[in-house]
């Protein structure tokens, strides 16, 4: 594959992502969606963040972290504090946000460095939980009642942070940058015998999706007029992780697909919150039974268009096996 | 470089594991351009030893230098790019990356396009990958794997992906190449290939080159000097005459079969 | 001796943690698998005790032991159908499947009997304040302790003195050697799945007693501490899971013995990251070290 191609295919759906942003906001305009629609279309939107950031942990460099609500509601709270106690405009909203809940992914990235598969999940997972508790505490921002947020979140916004985020992960991915963390989760001891500081690139994987969950929580948190620090439990982790998992452990386009498909099954069955989840574990385990690999596997939906193509993907190591 | 210091040298070197000694008061110099033998027993120590050299173990005693810098303590990454590079014994390849992209992360080093400008798509970023794709290729070539490029590093038969993690090691740019049991599994026909092939590498990229081999009469027939670990200590060292005659060293093969 | 008092609170607490932590550590040293659903078995525990004592009039050992029963097959019944196809899969396949699990018990009981608190009936067993040198101590405290110690000596035994004792030992130190010893991997890991969930259940029962309200989700934070101390102790490593609990349990009625009650549940996680940071194999663990 060469380098032009992929240029060009860069600025293609580049194009083909801002017509269709301006087509969906004359409809907006027009009346053409509704209300309904016009929400399922921002918690979409919401979710691909959430989804992708957490892919480039998880999917890319192999780091299981089931705690990305804390990176959320690091950036939700940052985010709310800008706009509503200090009264700053909602683009410096989302930066901060995003910054706030990078340097958390910093802080919960140093030490992860020393853990591996399933202690560091449990302990990223005790890190969201700290971050809710800390929350709950800080009078500031309102305790378990938690903050009353105004309504910022607009489409411009919302669909210029996908595109944005997207794009860096994707630019990321498929650089040396982005390969150096794919030998990580391939072989962390091949891939540091072959030069890579893998200390760094799991950091920096941690900071990047952890920066972009943030956004992600700064346009959730001005989307639904109130965040509370329930809103942010391990659930929510785990609704993100589903996304990844559902979508394959190292396909992009598969998160993206997983977040689009469950945000709209759970829009209609958020009236039956008991069924939904049932559904939900129900998937997580005859999808680990029968197709570990997810809906995508490991490929990208662009490979399905071309006759071949080198595909990162999967997150596989032979030492992490349980004993058989 | 100095004409007479050694490229390695490892002085009284050793490891121990809570209370059990490892490998112990190793001794072991290598001249730029050798390529030098390590045998011995199962469970000898060996890729023990190779581990305190790459830096995944950290020497508890001892000291090891490259160029006559310093390496305890470098984590491993550091010492690859000080100069040493290595294969496993256990293939250890990214299997999910695709042939071409293997070589080029141990190329990753090298590289000099920075985070942002890859973000970016700034024109270094593409100048920096054309320039390691054209390398990785240039490394796959010698090793004849240009035609599995793209395909799947686990994809490749078994003695392939043998040669694509030399193809890697070497791709990280190493002044000393550490190869450790090149060999295993493979028939009599490809390890004949493979021996050429690491004579001709080592005359092309002037290398060092350390081998573990478990084919007594391979390394024998290939290597200049040899050194002998057993139970974590060097027994004996020399040319390959002086190590067949050694008694030590056959008292140490006694009981293993003399392959 | 508010101090005294709030100490013999947190040992309290700490034995049901350390009931907890028994399961998870048993199981995970069996098939390196954190079985998320744990909390949850314990959950199922407390309901079918509460089910036994309020609508079975039962007294309190025999719900005790029903819900031990009854939990052992359910952890049997969890294991056969969603975990032994998983053997060969990746840790985080079966991580996930842990996960899932977990999520379907406890939205699965939210969906069959609804999300209500259920109020355990509080004279299952006399509570009277014993004193002895100024301290008070609450005889249900005493009960809890001695039941959950009474439990572990039961284990102890098992594990040290049974055949399928000798066989988990062995399957958790190697599995194909023991495998071509000729000892069943299959029903000694089902058996380790029953043990560890009739403690959970165990655990269940005595946790809605002393805390006297229960619900379907009741088990998540609960579980998540107890593999936490589990953790703490090792994870792997029998008596580390006992002294794991009770640690944790004493640490929590301290802090919130301090006044930092709110802080409570955050307290376990903090100690969870500073453990796998500081020193990741545990009190009494050993350091492995990857094969290279």
């Amino acid at each position: 594959m060469s380098i032009v191609k992929q240029a060009k295919g860069f600025w293609a759906s580049i194009v083909l992502a801002i017509v269709f942003s301006v087509v969906v906001q004359l409809l907006i305009n027009g009346g053409q969606l509704n209300a309904f629609y016009v929400n399922t279309l921002f918690l979409i939107g919401i979710n691909i963040i959430l989804a992708v950031s957490l892919h480039l942990i998880i999917g890319i460099t192999g780091q299981f972290s089931i705690g990305h609500a804390g990176f959320l509601a690091v950036g939700a709270y940052a985010s709310a504090i800008i706009t509503m106690k200090l009264q700053l405009p909602f683009g410096l909203a989302l930066l901060v946000g995003g910054l706030a809940a990078a340097v958390a992914g910093l802080i919960i990235g140093i030490p992860s460095l020393r853990l591996k598969g399933d202690y560091l999940a449990i302990a990223t997972l005790g890190f969201g939980e700290i971050v809710r508790i800390i929350f709950l505490n800080i009078n500031y921002v309102g305790g378990a009642s938690g903050m009353q947020v105004s309504h910022l979140t607009t489409w411009p916004w919302l669909i210029g942070c996908v595109i944005f985020s997207i794009l860096v992960i994707v630019n990321f991915t498929n650089s040396t940058h982005g390969r150096a963390c794919i030998s990580i989760r391939e072989n962390e001891i091949a891939a540091d015998a072959m030069g890579i500081n893998t200390t760094y690139y799991k950091v920096t994987a941690f900071a990047i999706g952890a920066f972009f969950a943030g956004i992600a929580g700064t346009l959730y948190a001005h989307n639904f007029y109130i965040i509370q620090p329930t809103n942010f439990g391990f659930l929510k982790s785990f609704d993100i992780l589903i996304f990844v998992v559902l979508g394959g452990l190292g396909s992009m386009s598969g998160a993206v697909i997983a977040a689009i498909l469950l945000t709209i099954i759970s829009t209609y069955l958020q009236d039956y919150p008991e069924t939904r989840m049932i559904i939900y574990s129900l998937v997580l385990i005859v999808m680990m039974l029968y197709r570990p690999q997810g809906l995508m596997g490991t490929k990208e939906i662009t490979s399905l268009f071309k006759g071949r193509k080198s595909v990162k993907g999967g997150v596989q190591d032979e030492s992490k096996h349980t004993v058989a | 470089m100095k004409a007479n210091t050694p490229l390695l040298k490892v002085e009284n070197a050793g490891i121990r594991f809570g209370g059990l000694k490892a490998v112990s008061d190793v001794n072991l110099e290598l001249k730029q351009g050798e390529l030098v033998g390590l045998i011995g027993p199962n469970g000898a120590g060996k890729t023990t030893f190779f581990n305190l050299l790459t830096g995944v173990y950290v020497p508890t005693e001892g000291s090891i230098s490259l160029d006559g810098g310093k390496l305890n303590g470098l984590p491993p990454y550091k010492i690859t790019r000080k100069g040493i590079s290595r294969t496993f014994q256990n293939i250890r390849l990214f299997s999910e990356l695709s042939v071409l992209d293997n070589v080029k992360v141990a190329y990753h080093s090298l590289s000099k396009h920075s985070m942002l400008s890859s973000i970016l798509r700034l024109p270094s970023h593409f100048k920096g990958e054309k320039e390691m794709e054209e390398k990785a290729i240039e490394f796959l070539k010698i090793f004849n794997l240009e035609k599995f490029s793209h395909e799947k590093a686990k994809n490749l038969p078994y003695g392939q992906q043998r040669r694509l993690e030399i193809a890697r090691a070497l791709a990280a740019n190493p002044k000393l190449l550490l190869l450790d049991e090149p060999a295993a599994g493979m028939n009599p026909q490809e390890t004949h290939e493979l021996m050429n092939l690491i004579s001709f590498i080592r005359e092309r990229f002037s290398l060092t080159i350390l081998l573990i081999e478990h084919d007594m009469l391979l390394v024998m027939g290939v290597c200049e000097r040899i050194y002998v670990l057993d139970h974590g200590q060097m027994i004996a060292e020399g040319t390959p005459n002086e190590i067949r005659n050694n008694p030590k060293v056959i008292e140490a093969y006694l009981g293993e079969e003399v392959s | 001796m508010e101090f005294v008092q709030q100490l013999i609170n947190g040992i309290s607490l700490g034995s049901i943690y350390a009931l907890i932590a028994l399961g998870y550590t048993m199981v995970y040293g069996i098939v390196k698998l954190i079985n998320f659903a744990h909390g949850d078995v314990f959950m199922v525990g407390a309901f079918i005790g509460f089910y036994s004592i309020s609508v079975f009039h039962l007294n309190f050992f025999l719900a005790l032991l029903i819900s031990m029963v009854a939990c052992a097959i359910f952890g049997v019944v969890i294991e056969r159908i969603a975990y032994k196809p998983l053997r060969n899969a990746t840790r985080i396949a079966a991580l996930i499947t842990a996960i899932g699990v977990s999520l379907l018990i406890e939205y699965g009981t939210i969906y069959i009997r609804g999300a209500q608190i259920e109020a355990y009936p509080g004279n299952v067993i006399p509570d009277v304040t014993i004193k002895f040198f100024g301290v008070e101590v609450s005889s249900q405290s005493l009960f809890i302790l001695g039941v959950s110690v009474l439990l572990m000596v039961c284990l102890q035994f098992i594990v040290h003195k049974t055949k399928i004792g000798k066989a988990m030992r062995a399957v958790s130190h190697d599995m194909d050697a023991a495998r071509l010893m000729g000892i069943n991997v299959d029903n000694t890991i089902s058996a380790t799945f029953a043990i560890g969930s009739a403690l959970a259940g165990a655990a269940g029962v005595i946790f809605g007693m002393y805390y006297t309200s229960i619900d379907p989700l009741m088990g998540i934070i609960p579980g998540l501490k107890a593999f936490v101390a589990a953790v703490l102790g090792g994870i792997g490593i029998i008596p580390g899971a006992m002294v794991g609990g009770l640690v944790l349990g004493v640490i929590e009625a301290l802090v919130s013995a301090l006044g930092y009650s709110l802080w409570r549940d955050g307290v376990a996680f903090i100690v969870l990251i500073l453990i796998l940071i500081f020193r990741p194999s545990g009190l009494f663990g050993k350091n492995v070290r990857e094969k290279v």
